[in-house]
């Protein structure tokens, strides 16, 4: 009951915002498009279209389907997981400095990257052979939900989670995680030591349709559910009591959120390695263009998150061919500036405190 | 039918240079080493891209540039419009590698190799892929000769001094080579022994066990020199101040892509690095 009215005032309300949300849509697509049709190698409108009718020559095929398609899929996961869940985790915890790295699923998952990557070699040769390439993520993804359960766990042993509780002890996990991914540095080789610096820039030219479909599918689902969470995110901006008051499970939302967010950012860190800034500034770019209200902000953040990626990825394909830099540049290249400009056009309306 | 065969393997036969047609001639090349050998075969001209390791011979400067070895991107690759990538063993990411042969294009990666016999693989490997086996072979056969030499040269010297390499200091402790790093086997080489020995690879060395080691020589890149101001920073820092090294003023400074190119010039570093070590420094 609670849900249908959630979403007829949810559809309600992305209605009245008809022409945002129909440009934030369009650019997601435009820039899906792009991500498919441009790049280093050139291919026309009638190559696209051969391969589309899956009568492509081998080169252009492979191309479009073996890197360009599995990148969009993958960017656009990436880019809708992290967004929604800094988006969730800002508004459960009423901090809008709040990303997932902060309560240490990003942190979790690198260890368990840095982890198989330095010692790998003493088990992963155990391992069944269609396991082994999948050691990284899945290390990476079983790292970030292990940290983030023990965070959660943590700060909820006095009865109720305490939000502040949750804070210190994400900084002090990180801090941890930070010094096992430092010991694991000083033990590596210079393979490893190299493995583990590209690891840590982040990448979505992964190429396996595998993980891509796997990544893309924990992501979307777990988005789903973040993207009906609007309105008891904005009860709790009222403050927890309030929220209790307004009838809202807080202790169950608040490790359903926990248990979402893990779940996705553990599958695309796994997938693409530590991408940042999108968790955290895709959900500002969303209120700022779209207002405060959460069943507007999360769809919102989640096609800017997308668009985000998607551009990023294109910058460092379009930028200096034939070589790729780690796209985690592009995205605080690309996103900085404009999140800059959009401050920037909020003080000047007076808006102040966005 | 049978005739027309026959025909055309004769003409094949007589006309080797006929088949040209299935040499590579649009090679992107990934390892300095590689790159190297691919040069000193002769087949430079072939060659249209190269990694960032790729920078010896000058020319090389002049190709297109593929980025980092274990970081290459397939469609930057396959932009170039190549027909063949030969890469070292360590060329990545694996995802990459088979987004490449996916897209039809022909990828080989040499075996790995930190010994002349290593290098000889190498040059032979390379030689049959670019369909040049008598001038690889010639080259290989060279190497041998050359590395012989070289060897004399290092075994002449009855020494064996200590040798410390260090890679740079750039915050607190040196970054020093250990065992089974290219610094340890090229030092072994040249006739001296690695005086940084109880640990693998590049790692930060106490001051304490610097001097407990007692380096004679201390050999670095000259880049790395070149980069700190000069030597006398290097050798009035207090771990080498109080090591024979230090004391005596004696170091090397190579030039790093020949120092651990490990490809046909292999024997030119070992001599060079053998010569430097008998001097007894000043």
């Amino acid at each position: 009951m609670a849900v249908t009215t959630a979403l007829q005032r949810r559809a309600a309300g992305v209605f009245g915002r008809r022409p945002l949300f129909s440009a934030l849509v369009a650019l997601v697509v435009l820039m899906a498009f792009a991500e498919v049709a441009l790049g280093p190698v050139r291919l026309g409108p009638s190559d696209l279209f051969s391969v589309l009718i899956g009568e492509g020559e081998r080169g252009p095929t492979a191309i479009l389907l073996q890197i360009r398609m599995p990148r969009m899929v993958l960017g656009l996961a990436v880019g809708i997981g992290l967004a929604l869940s800094g988006c969730a985790l800002q508004g459960v915890l009423r901090n809008p400095l709040a990303d997932p790295g902060l309560i240490g699923v990003t942190a979790g998952a690198a260890v368990g990257a840095v982890g198989v990557i330095v010692l790998g070699n003493f088990f992963v040769g155990d391992l069944p052979a269609v396991v082994r390439p999948y050691a990284l993520p899945l290390g990476a993804f079983f790292g970030g939900i292990l940290v983030t359960g023990f965070v959660f766990t943590f700060a909820g042993r006095g009865g109720g989670t305490n939000v502040a509780m949750l804070i210190l002890a994400g900084v002090a996990v990180n801090a941890i995680a930070g010094a096992l991914i430092g010991a694991m540095v000083y033990i590596s080789d210079d393979q490893q030591l190299r493995d583990l610096t590209f690891w840590s820039m982040g990448s979505i030219a992964s190429g396996n349709w595998m993980s891509v479909t796997i990544t893309a599918v924990i992501a979307v689902a777990s988005g789903l559910f973040l993207l009906r969470m609007g309105r008891t995110l904005d009860l709790f901006q009222l403050g927890e009591r309030a929220a209790f008051h307004a009838g809202v499970d807080i202790e169950r939302q608040k490790r359903r959120i926990a248990l979402l967010t893990a779940l996705s950012v553990g599958a695309v860190t796994a997938a693409a390695g530590p991408i940042g800034f999108i968790g955290l500034v895709a959900p500002h770019m969303a209120r700022l263009i779209v207002g405060p209200a959460h069943r507007h902000v999360l769809p919102a953040a989640a096609l800017i998150g997308g668009a985000l990626i998607l551009g990023a990825d294109l910058g460092v394909r379009l930028a200096v061919p034939p070589t790729e830099p780690p796209i985690g540049l592009a995205t605080s290249m690309i996103g900085g500036p404009f999140f800059l400009w959009l401050l920037m056009r909020r003080m000047n309306k007076g808006g102040g405190n966005a | 039918m049978r005739a027309v065969t026959a025909f055309l393997l004769t003409a094949v036969l007589l006309v080797s240079g006929a088949a040209a047609a299935a040499e590579p001639q649009r090679i992107v090349s990934a390892g300095g080493d590689i790159t190297e050998i691919i040069y000193q075969l002769g087949a430079g001209d072939r060659v249209i891209g190269l990694d960032s390791t790729s920078n010896f011979p000058a020319d090389a400067a002049e190709k297109a540039q593929i980025g980092y070895i274990r970081r290459l991107a397939a469609e930057g690759i396959l932009s170039l419009q190549p027909d063949l990538l030969i890469a070292a063993h360590d060329a990545g990411p694996p995802p990459a590698v088979e987004q490449l042969r996916a897209a039809g294009l022909r990828v080989e990666i040499a075996p790995k190799g930190d010994s002349v016999a290593g290098v000889q693989e190498k040059i032979r490997f390379v030689g049959k892929i670019l369909e040049l086996p008598e001038q690889a072979e010639a080259l290989a056969r060279k190497l041998e000769g050359e590395m012989k030499a070289s060897l004399e040269i290092a075994e002449a010297n009855k020494e064996r001094p200590r040798v410390i390499f260090v890679l740079n200091t750039a915050d607190g402790a040196p970054l020093v080579g250990g065992t089974e790093t290219s610094a340890d086997a090229i030092i072994a080489l040249a006739g001296g022994v690695n005086a940084a020995s109880g640990f693998e690879g590049y790692k930060p060395m106490s001051q304490e066990a610097i001097i407990t080691a007692a380096p004679d020589v201390l050999l670095m890149m000259s880049q790395t020199v070149t980069r700190m101001g000069n030597i006398d920073v290097m050798l009035s820092r207090p771990e080498f101040q109080l090591t024979p090294a230090g004391k005596n003023r004696r170091y090397v400074a190579m030039e790093g892509i020949l120092l651990f190119s490990f490809g046909p010039r292999l024997p030119q570093a070992v001599r060079e690095l053998a010569t430097a070590l008998q001097q007894k420094g000043g």
